[in-house]
C-alpha cells in the first residue's frame, strides 16, 4: 500500500444539462430543489474568443465551464495553477466527423476540427484563455478515467507543492463509433486540490475544508464491468444525468456534496484501487 | 530531483525494430522514410513505415485488442530484452508496485476510421470491428496492462506531439511519492488517416522527405513507432543511464502554432535543467524537437542559441574542419530518419539521448543540405562520435504543450 496522499479540497466546480452548476447539483442531491425541467445546450464559457465559441468543441465548452467554476469557488487565479484534464473518449462528434470525412473523402478534413481532435484540446484552450504557462497534461483511462486523473492531480499538488486544477469530463459518443463505445450527454466535474500540509507558494495555511486523503491498495483482481454501478450513484443526480462515461466522478462528488465523512475505492486497474477517505479538517497555520 | 536510473529500454520505428536498428541507421545516416504507399487516397508525401506490423499476431486472450497501434506495441516490446527486464522488476517490486504510464497522440483511431470505410449498408460498423476495446483511446494502456501483466496504476497521456515525454515526468512523481516502485514508461503511435489527411489539412505535410533546420525546409514528414523504458529509483538499480530532469509548460498561445518567441518551450527547459541541476555548459547533445516546419525550427532554433552558450569548439565546428571537434555542445533533429512520430517522439528521441550517451555518438541532421543560419550555430547537419555525458530531448506537442527531459550518464552532477 502507497503512502498516504493528504490534499485539501480547494473549489468543486460542475456542469450537466439539468444540473448545470454545484450549487443546484447540491441542493437536487439534499431534497432542496429539483434538477431543472428542461436540459440546457451545451454552456459558452467566456475564456474563448467569440469566434471560438461556436466552432468548440463540446468536450472544451464544458470542461472550461467547469474549471472556471472551480477556480472561482476556490478563489485562486487560473494563471498560477498547472492542470489535469482528464477525459474517457475525446470528443466524439470530432471523431465521428474525422472517420466519415475520411471514408467520403480524405481532402475535405478540416484543418480546425482536426487540431481540434487531439485529447488535450481543453487544456490547450484553458491555458489560452487563462494565459496559465504552467504545466497541463491530458489523459485517459478507459472506466478508471477519473480516479487515474484524480491520483495525477494529487500528485501534482504533493509533488511540487502547488494547489493543481482537475478536470474530469465527457461529452455523446455521436453516429455508428458511439453504437459500440457509447456515452450520453455531457458532464463535467472539477476540483482544486492543494496539499493539505505545506507551505508552497499559493497554498493556504490555515482554514476549514473537505479533506481527501488518498491511497493506492491492492484491490480485485477481476475489472468489474463498469468502475461506477448505477447503485453507487445517489438516485437524485441519476435520475437528472444522462448515461455518460463521466458518471465515474459522482460517488465522489456526492460524498463531497454532503456533510458526512465517508470512505470510497475507485478501480485504477486490474488488481489496484484508489482508496479515497474524505474528512473534515481544521488547519492551523 | 532524485535521478531515476532507466534500467531497459527499447524502440522500433521506421528504420527498424530495437535499438540496434536505431543507431546503425543513426550513423550511416540511413533513413528509414519512403514515399506513401499507406493510404488508399493518394497523397503525396514521405512516411516513417514500420515494416510486419501487418504480420504481427496477437495472442488469443489479447485478441479483443487487436488493431495496428496494438501490433506496433507488441513488435515494440519485443526487443532488447525489455519483456524480460519488466518480468525480473515484477518478481522484485511485486505486479501491483509498478506503475504504467504510456503515451499516444491517434491511440487506434486507425481501426475507428477502418470500421467507417467499411460500414454495413445500415450504417453500423462491421462484426469484427464490433469492439469497444479499440474504438477509445486507452486502448493502449489496457493492452499493453495486459500484455505485460501489471496490476499498478494505469494511465495513457495522449498531449499530442510531446505524450510520451511527459510519461518520464508523470512516473517520476509516482516514484517519488512511493506509490510505485518501478514505473514502464513509453509511446506508441502509428500512422493512419487522421493524421496523413489531417496534418494535410494545416498545410504541415511536405511532399519531399523531411528536412529539419534547411533553409528550404518546407514541412514534416510523418512516421510511426513504438518506444519503452523502465524506471528504477537510486539505489535500487545500477544504471550508466539515468533520468535527472524534467520540465513541463504550457505555450498560451496557439492550438497548432509555437508561441513565436518559445516562451513556453523556454520555461520547460530551464526548470529541467533546474531539477537536473545542470548548466547550460553541462550539455553535450540535444535532441531537438526539429519537426521541418518553418515555424517549429526557427522558434527552436533561436530558443537553443539564447539558452546555450557559444563556446570556442562550437565555433570551430560550425565554421571549420569537423576535425576539430570538441565535445562542445551539438544539437540535432533525427526526423529525417525516423519521421515525426507524434506521441511517439518523446520516447523515440529519448532512446537516441541513451544512445548517444551508450555509443558516444552525436546524430546529425538527417535530408537537411544545409543548416538555417538563422537557426544558430549549435545544429548539426553530419553526426559525429564524441562522448555525450549529459543529453536534453526537446517535445513541443498541439495546444502549447511542451516537455524537456534531461538524462546523465551518472546519477552524481
Amino acid at each position: 500500500m502507497s503512502a498516504c496522499l493528504e490534499v485539501r479540497v480547494r473549489g468543486i466546480g460542475f456542469w450537466a444539462p439539468r444540473l448545470p452548476d454545484w450549487q443546484t447539483a447540491c441542493a437536487v442531491l439534499a431534497g432542496r430543489a429539483e434538477p431543472e425541467a428542461v436540459a440546457r445546450s451545451r454552456p459558452t464559457p467566456a475564456l474563448l474568443a467569440p469566434t471560438e465559441r461556436r466552432r468548440a468543441p463540446d468536450t472544451v465548452s464544458i470542461a472550461l465551464e467547469a474549471a472556471s467554476r472551480a477556480c472561482e469557488a476556490a478563489g485562486v487565479d487560473p494563471v498560477s495553477l498547472p492542470s489535469v484534464f482528464a477525459c474517457t473518449h475525446g470528443d466524439g462528434a470530432i471523431n465521428d466527423y474525422l472517420c466519415g470525412t475520411l471514408a467520403s473523402n480524405p481532402l475535405l478534413c478540416s484543418p480546425t476540427r482536426f487540431h481540434n481532435s487531439v485529447h488535450n484540446a481543453a487544456a490547450g484552450y484553458w491555458t489560452i484563455g487563462t494565459g496559465c504557462v504552467k504545466p497541463s497534461t491530458a489523459l485517459t483511462a478507459g472506466s478508471e478515467t477519473f480516479a487515474a486523473g484524480l491520483l495525477e492531480a494529487i500528485v501534482q499538488a504533493l509533488a511540487d507543492e502547488t494547489p493543481v486544477l482537475y478536470v474530469a469530463y465527457d461529452a455523446a459518443m455521436p453516429g455508428p463509433v458511439g453504437e459500440v463505445s457509447p456515452s450520453a450527454g455531457m458532464i463535467a466535474s472539477a476540483l482544486v486540490v492543494e496539499p493539505l500540509k505545506g507551505h508552497g507558494p499559493g497554498v493556504r495555511p490555515a482554514g476549514v475544508g473537505r479533506c481527501l486523503r488518498a491511497r493506492v491498495a491492492p484491490g480485485a483482481q477481476a475489472m468489474p464491468e463498469a468502475s461506477v454501478s448505477p447503485g453507487s450513484i445517489p438516485h437524485a443526480w441519476f435520475a437528472a444525468l444522462p448515461a455518460n462515461s463521466m458518471r465515474q466522478c459522482l460517488p465522489l462528488l456526492a460524498l463531497l456534496a454532503s456533510d458526512a465523512e465517508g470512505r470510497m475505492q475507485m478501480q485504477l486497474n486490474q488488481g489496484c484501487v484508489l482508496e479515497v477517505d474524505i474528512e473534515e479538517v481544521t488547519t492551523h497555520g | 530531483m532524485k535521478p531515476l536510473a532507466v534500467t531497459a529500454f527499447t524502440t522500433t520505428t521506421a528504420v527498424g525494430q530495437g535499438n540496434a536498428a536505431l543507431i546503425g541507421a543513426l550513423m550511416a545516416e540511413r533513413s528509414g522514410l519512403r514515399p506513401n504507399d499507406f493510404t488508399q487516397h493518394p497523397l503525396e508525401t514521405f512516411i516513417g513505415r514500420v515494416a510486419n506490423v501487418e504480420a504481427v499476431r496477437l495472442p488469443s486472450h489479447l485478441a479483443p485488442w487487436d488493431c495496428r497501434n496494438n501490433r506496433l506495441a507488441l513488435l515494440g516490446l519485443e526487443s532488447d530484452g525489455f519483456i524480460a527486464a519488466v518480468e525480473a522488476a515484477r518478481h522484485r517490486y511485486g505486479a501491483d508496485r509498478i506503475a504504467l504510464v504510456i503515451g499516444t497522440s491517434t491511440s487506434s483511431i486507425g481501426a475507428t476510421e477502418e470500421a467507417y470505410a467499411r460500414l454495413t449498408p445500415e450504417g453500423h460498423f462491421p462484426d469484427d470491428l464490433c469492439r469497444p476495446e479499440v474504438h477509445t483511446p486507452h486502448s493502449l494502456g489496457v493492452f499493453l496492462s495486459r500484455a505485460l501483466d501489471l496490476r499498478g496504476p494505469c494511465v495513457t497521456v495522449s498531449t499530442a506531439c510531446s505524450s510520451s515525454a511527459k510519461v518520464f515526468a508523470q512516473a517520476e512523481r509516482l516514484l517519488r511519492l512511493g506509490i510505485a516502485d518501478a514505473a514502464i514508461v513509453g509511446g506508441v503511435d502509428t500512422l493512419c488517416g487522421s493524421v496523413l489527411f489531417g496534418f494535410n489539412s494545416l498545410e504541415l505535410v511536405s511532399k519531399e522527405p523531411c528536412r529539419p533546420f534547411d533553409p528550404t525546409r518546407n514541412g514534416i514528414s510523418l512516421g510511426e513507432a513504438a518506444g519503452f523504458a523502465l524506471l528504477e529509483r537510486e539505489g535500487a538499480a545500477d544504471s550508466d543511464a539515468w533520468l535527472i530532469g524534467h520540465g513541463e509548460s504550457s505555450d498560451a498561445h496557439h492550438m497548432s502554432s509555437p508561441h513565436p518567441e518559445g516562451l513556453g518551450a523556454e520555461l520547460a527547459l530551464r526548470d529541467a535543467l533546474a531539477r537536473a541541476q545542470r548548466a547550460p555548459e553541462a550539455v553535450d547533445y540535444i535532441n531537438l524537437h526539429g519537426t521541418g516546419s518553418q515555424k517549429n525550427d526557427e522558434v527552436e532554433g533561436a530558443l537553443i542559441a539564447r539558452v546555450f552558450p557559444v563556446s570556442p569548439a562550437t565555433s570551430a565546428t560550425t565554421h571549420a574542419a569537423p576535425a576539430l571537434a570538441a565535445p562542445a555542445l551539438a544539437a540535432s533533429s533525427t526526423k529525417g530518419f525516423t519521421g515525426h512520430t507524434l506521441g511517439a517522439a518523446g520516447i523515440v528521441e529519448a532512446v537516441i539521448c541513451l544512445l548517444a550517451m551508450k555509443h558516444g555518438f552525436r546524430p546529425g541532421t538527417l535530408n537537411a543540405r544545409s543548416i538555417d543560419p538563422d537557426c544558430g550555430p549549435h545544429v548539426r547537419l553530419h553526426g559525429e562520435h564524441a562522448p555525450v555525458r549529459v543529453a536534453v530531448n526537446e517535445s513541443f506537442g498541439f495546444g502549447g504543450n511542451n516537455c524537456v527531459l534531461v538524462f546523465a550518464d551518472r546519477a552524481a552532477p
